[in-house]
């Protein structure tokens, strides 16, 4: 963020409100996307090499293992990708800031796709360490819950005709879906689950080894560049389309106007 | 208060009213549920083990049908503005709604749901408990789905949008709930799950109707 000028102490409600401007956010992310798909992509190739070809394997799983370096952190972006999408819901619900509601409709289908691609992955996992592709226990159940509710607020903003209409509908849909978040989090402790307990944690030692730790931290560093590199891109379309498409309005009721007048 | 019990009561006057329309929901719970032995076979051990899940999913189902016209025929004969100007806050109207829409269609399929338990062949066991998880697992339906409906008044598809948004919400419901009775039926006590079921009904009672309150400010906007 860059330092407040002085112009914005004296008016300091302003702040929130600077990046609400679409011209000032394409001119900030113009500059800072190409840096995060070049990082992102940059460290997400580096730690997946590590990964999948450096890391030592399980000694009970052996090369299966490997695929958590994909798994994990989709895993987790799914999740943080529905917290940004709530934030950006509360932003849009009591600021009415208007790009969050473009970044709340564009994170949408980013967050399906990290998740889909999570459970599918998970699925792969599964096969051969449990011997199922798909089991109904409760870590399972709550992340497909969260797919269902991206896929239900894609479809809610995109099902009316006033699209404010949409992001205020789809604004009250997400916040209601957080509380699937914490279930998520804690459906391995809560529930007797066959999927494993998390293995890293804000507080205490990881209980992953470090040769596998540090590749997977990167992996997911590299998957989160990359998660908002695209939503962010995708923002900028949005704001493109909406403007040509007040452009063309503006253009057919003149031409209307002057049809009428004629 | 006094607008409160107004908008309920004229609620349930119109429903008394289309008494077809309101019986439809039970109906299909009925029917619905009594389609398992068919597809499933009759044979009591399997029909009975899996009795609690079918009068649930059915429950659930039966519930959604009416949602669609909660908040539909008011908009679109503009009673609905005229609530929202009646002084009620929107919570309020949401709130009336949700009672309105348990009292019609949760209550009925509530005294169904005994019945058709027994003729799926239901271990007699687990019934009460099934009953009890019902009456505190249809208030949430209603609170969900009056919910739900308010968000999606005045989308393109709305009827087809509302089982895709009220479904994976009330996952939860559904768990708890069939598992109670199926902890009765088994011969274990359906208390913590009940007790879960009310907890959620609990946090759902205040905070439904004002996520609702706000869905429907936004459709008269």
């Amino acid at each position: 963020m860059a330092t407040p000028s002085s112009a914005e102490h004296r008016r300091p409600a302003r702040t929130l409100h600077r990046f609400a401007n679409p011209g000032q956010f394409l001119r900030l992310s113009g500059k800072i996307t190409p840096w995060l798909f070049w990082i992102g992509g940059l460290v997400t190739v580096g730690s997946l090499t590590w990964g999948l070809f450096f890391a030592p394997d399980d000694w009970q799983q052996g090369d299966t293992v490997r695929i958590m370096y994909v798994h994990v952190p989709f895993a987790w972006l799914a999740s943080a990708g529905y917290f940004s999408l709530a934030v950006c819901s509360f932003s849009s619900l009591i600021w009415r800031h208007p790009l969050a509601d473009l970044a709340a409709v564009e994170i949408g289908p980013v967050g399906a796709g990290f998740t889909a691609v999570c459970l599918a992955t998970g699925s792969l996992w599964g096969k051969p360490t449990w011997g199922a592709w798909w089991v109904w226990d409760a870590r399972l159940t709550s992340v497909f819950v969260l797919l269902l509710l991206y896929l239900g607020h894609i479809a809610l903003v995109r099902a009316f005709d006033d699209p404010t209409r949409g992001y205020r509908a789809g604004a009250i849909l997400a916040l209601v879906g957080v509380i699937n978040l914490p279930i998520i989090k804690f459906s391995v402790e809560w529930w007797n689950t066959l999927h494993q307990p998390a293995s890293i944690g804000l507080t205490g030692a990881p209980t992953i080894a470090a040769s596998m730790l540090w590749p997977l931290l990167g992996s997911a560093i590299g998957f989160t560049l990359l998660f908002a590199a695209i939503t962010i891109t995708r923002t900028q379309a949005a704001v493109m389309e909406q403007r040509i498409r007040s452009l063309l309005m503006a253009k057919a009721s003149s031409m209307s106007g002057e049809e009428s007048v004629s | 208060m006094r607008i409160f019990w107004a908008v309920l009561s004229r609620d349930l006057r119109l429903s008394m009213r289309h008494g077809a329309d309101t019986l439809a929901a039970l109906l299909f719970f009925m029917v619905t549920a009594s389609l398992f032995p068919l597809a499933i076979g009759p044979a009591p051990d399997t029909l009975g083990r899996i009795a609690p899940g079918i009068v649930w999913v059915c429950a659930l189902l039966a519930a959604l049908l009416p949602l669609d016209r909660l908040f539909g025929a008011d908009l679109e004969d503009g009673s609905l503005d005229l609530l929202m100007l009646s002084g009620l806050p929107p919570f309020g109207i949401a709130a009336a709604k949700a009672m309105s829409h348990w009292l019609v269609t949760g209550v009925p399929l509530l005294l169904a749901a005994g019945p058709v338990a027994i003729m799926l062949r239901m271990p007699e066991d687990g019934i009460p408990a099934l009953l009890l998880g019902l009456l505190l697992g249809s208030p949430l339906l209603s609170l969900f789905g009056t919910m739900a409906a308010s968000i999606v008044l005045g989308a393109r598809r709305g009827g087809v949008l509302l089982p895709l948004l009220v479904l994976p919400l009330v996952t939860p419901v559904l768990i708890f709930g069939a598992s109670a009775a199926d902890a009765a039926a088994g011969g274990f006590s359906p208390h913590p799950h009940l007790m879960l079921l009310a907890a959620m009904l609990a946090a759902a009672l205040p905070l439904c109707p004002l996520a609702a309150g706000a869905g429907l400010r936004g459709a008269v906007e």
